[in-house]
């Protein structure tokens, strides 16, 4: 049960070989025995998720279950949580309890799930290692010693231990995929827009984007079903019909054509990475897919566009934090500038105070021209570039992340190092377009490798499709670490 | 370019962050990090091109949806200021701004 899909979870639900509060309380026992030394989870109410079990089964009972009900589910601590604290990460949000739920929150409760808890992660989802968080950094599953990656290296870690059948995660330069890929699991970041950001806490509005991990393309797809969806109180939330995920699921690869761009088979990416994506290649080419080597030539400016566009729209967002309406308040303080400052100052940690300067700096008069409209102007450039390779091919593959999982503390020290290790997920949110990582291997060390294939706008399900099919063929997904043996 | 001690400073009490005197030169070594990095965009020629403010821009181009402007949301004050630091029948307490 601990390595079923959700498709296999939800059927054993179905014929009642076990019922939500049993396969809720071996996932609660697992985290019970694993999180001391992973530190994924933030929360963990064990009552809490016990009594939303009996409700699935009640629910069940009546025959009114859907294929989540009583599947249980980790949530990242960035979505708003009625009942359970909502920290970010920070301890800025330390003791915060939202009054209300995320939208994320609403629609997975609607279908029946349970929340297993809160995860870990980088502190306002700043970070790529998952190192930045009050509450202390997440260990990988495959090598304790090493980062699950970031943001979400707490929805990672959890899936990747078994700790939880999948858990949802939020992207703005890569914090779904990257973690994915570094911890061995399946993650989509889905079109902008598709997943209202409803009590989701803000990093940097235009690229922020909720979205499903899990161990496969076909569980990602049974979440997309229910976390996707209009939501008129996300004013970049998209009207549009209500879709299938999963319909593309069995759908052939022959006529496939695969974009291969130069610039993410470069120098730079652990030849072990290319050897294994290299691979994934061949055996797509294999199925009657074909390739075609094209140029996206703005690459190399996604990282710096990304860095004055995501720290000026999170130096507006943070604004928020103040010490009035929620959150930290320094205490004996001299007036209001002097609490504003200092609650601050308290309540963000080092990473998060970066960008805020960052932002505010490169937002400041005389400056704005130079750095925030240029970027604007770069980030215009990075979508063209996409919509002209689009023209030639179905999708884009390459690597998710330059390297596999690196040791802890080893880039704490550069920010610039860190903020590299972005470089091939950064380019997607920017263009607003959907893009999944999925498991490809394993380099010598043991650590998983991840791919990612990055979709023309609403692409989800054909991706997904895409991804199955390479899942049906390999067994990446199923494996589990050797730390954490089921 | 690189920041000055002063244009720290200057920056910090914009974002509302007290920085104290022994974190200011790991702040400032930080940040002109990231500076060196950004610096690279000025290098390219963007003559010509419109800005791209948001994701919606390159798939909307009607732009973002507005809703009526009518009351949607109920009171919900009490709910809302249980969570703040310091609250007085319906008001939100800060220190003394004018003496």
């Amino acid at each position: 049960m601990l390595n079923a899909t959700l498709s296999e979870l939800s059927a054993a639900l179905a014929a009642r070989r076990i019922s939500s509060v049993e396969l809720t309380g071996m996932f609660l026992g697992r985290i019970a025995r694993l999180n001391p030394g992973l530190n994924a989870f933030i929360t963990v109410d064990e009552e809490r998720s016990l009594a939303q079990a009996r409700a699935a089964d009640a629910r069940r009972a009546r025959g009114e279950a859907g294929p989540l009900a009583g599947i249980p589910i980790a949530h990242k601590d960035i979505f708003c949580t009625e009942g359970m604290r909502t920290t970010c990460g920070s301890r800025m949000l330390a003791d915060f309890t939202s009054p209300y739920d995320a939208h994320v929150i609403e629609r997975l409760a609607a279908a029946g799930t349970v929340q297993l808890g809160k995860t870990n992660m980088d502190e306002f989802a700043m970070g790529s290692s998952s190192e930045t968080s009050h509450f202390g950094p997440v260990k990988n599953p495959w090598d304790a010693g090493c980062v699950p990656g970031g943001s979400s290296g707490g929805s990672a870690a959890a899936v990747a231990a078994r700790m939880a059948p999948a858990a949802t995660g939020t992207d703005t330069g890569g914090s779904i995929r990257q973690p994915a890929a570094l911890t061995g699991i399946s993650g989509l970041k889905p079109t902008y827009g598709v997943v209202s950001r409803y009590g989701m806490v803000a990093f940097a509005s235009s690229l922020d984007q909720g979205g499903p991990m899990a161990k496969c393309a076909a569980d990602l797809a049974l979440l997309m079903n229910a976390m996707a969806g209009f939501d008129p109180r996300d004013s970049t939330s998209v009207e549009r019909p209500a879709e299938d995920y999963a319909r593309e699921l069995d759908a052939p690869l022959a006529g496939l054509r695969i974009g291969l761009p130069k610039e993410y088979f470069a120098e730079g990416v652990e030849p072990e990475v290319l050897a294994r994506v290299r691979e994934a290649l061949a055996w797509f080419r294999s199925q009657g897919a074909s390739t075609a080597e094209l140029t996206l030539p703005s690459t190399r400016l996604a990282v710096p566009v990304y860095y004055v566009l995501a720290p000026a729209e999170a130096s507006s967002n943070l604004s928020r934090f103040d010490g009035v309406r929620y959150g930290h308040r320094a205490s004996d303080c001299a007036d209001l500038v002097d609490m504003y400052c200092r609650t601050r100052a308290e309540g963000f940690g080092a990473e998060v105070k970066r960008r805020i300067l960052i932002g505010t700096y490169v937002l400041s008069h005389g400056y704005y021209d130079a750095y925030y409209l240029q970027a604007q102007k770069l980030r215009r450039l990075i979508a063209k570039d996409f919509a002209e390779a689009f023209a030639r091919c179905d999708l884009i593959l390459g690597p998710t992340a330059p390297s596999t999982a690196f040791p802890l503390g080893s880039k704490t020290d550069d920010p610039v190092q860190m903020y590299l290790n972005d470089i091939f997920t950064i380019p997607a949110p920017l263009a607003g377009l959907p893009a999944l990582s999925v498991p490809c291997g394993f380099d010598a060390r043991g650590l998983p490798v991840g791919m990612q294939l990055t979709g023309n706008y609403f692409a989800e399900a054909r991706m997904l499709g895409v991804a199955h099919r390479y899942q049906q063929a390999t067994d990446w997904h199923l494996r589990v670490p050797r730390e954490t043996p089921l | 370019m690189s920041l000055s001690p002063d244009q720290i400073r200057r920056i910090a009490r914009l974002a509302r962050i007290a920085i104290s005197a022994e974190e200011a030169q790991g702040v400032r070594e930080g940040l002109n990090r990231v500076l060196a990095l950004i610096d690279e965009l000025q290098a390219v020629d963007t003559r010509g091109i419109e800005p791209m403010a948001h994701a919606l821009d390159a798939h909307l181009p009607a732009g973002q949806r507005l809703r009526p402007d009518r009351v949607t949301e109920r009171d919900r004050r009490a709910e809302l200021q249980a969570v703040a630091p310091a609250v007085e029948r319906g008001l939100y307490l800060v220190p003394k701004v004018i003496e």
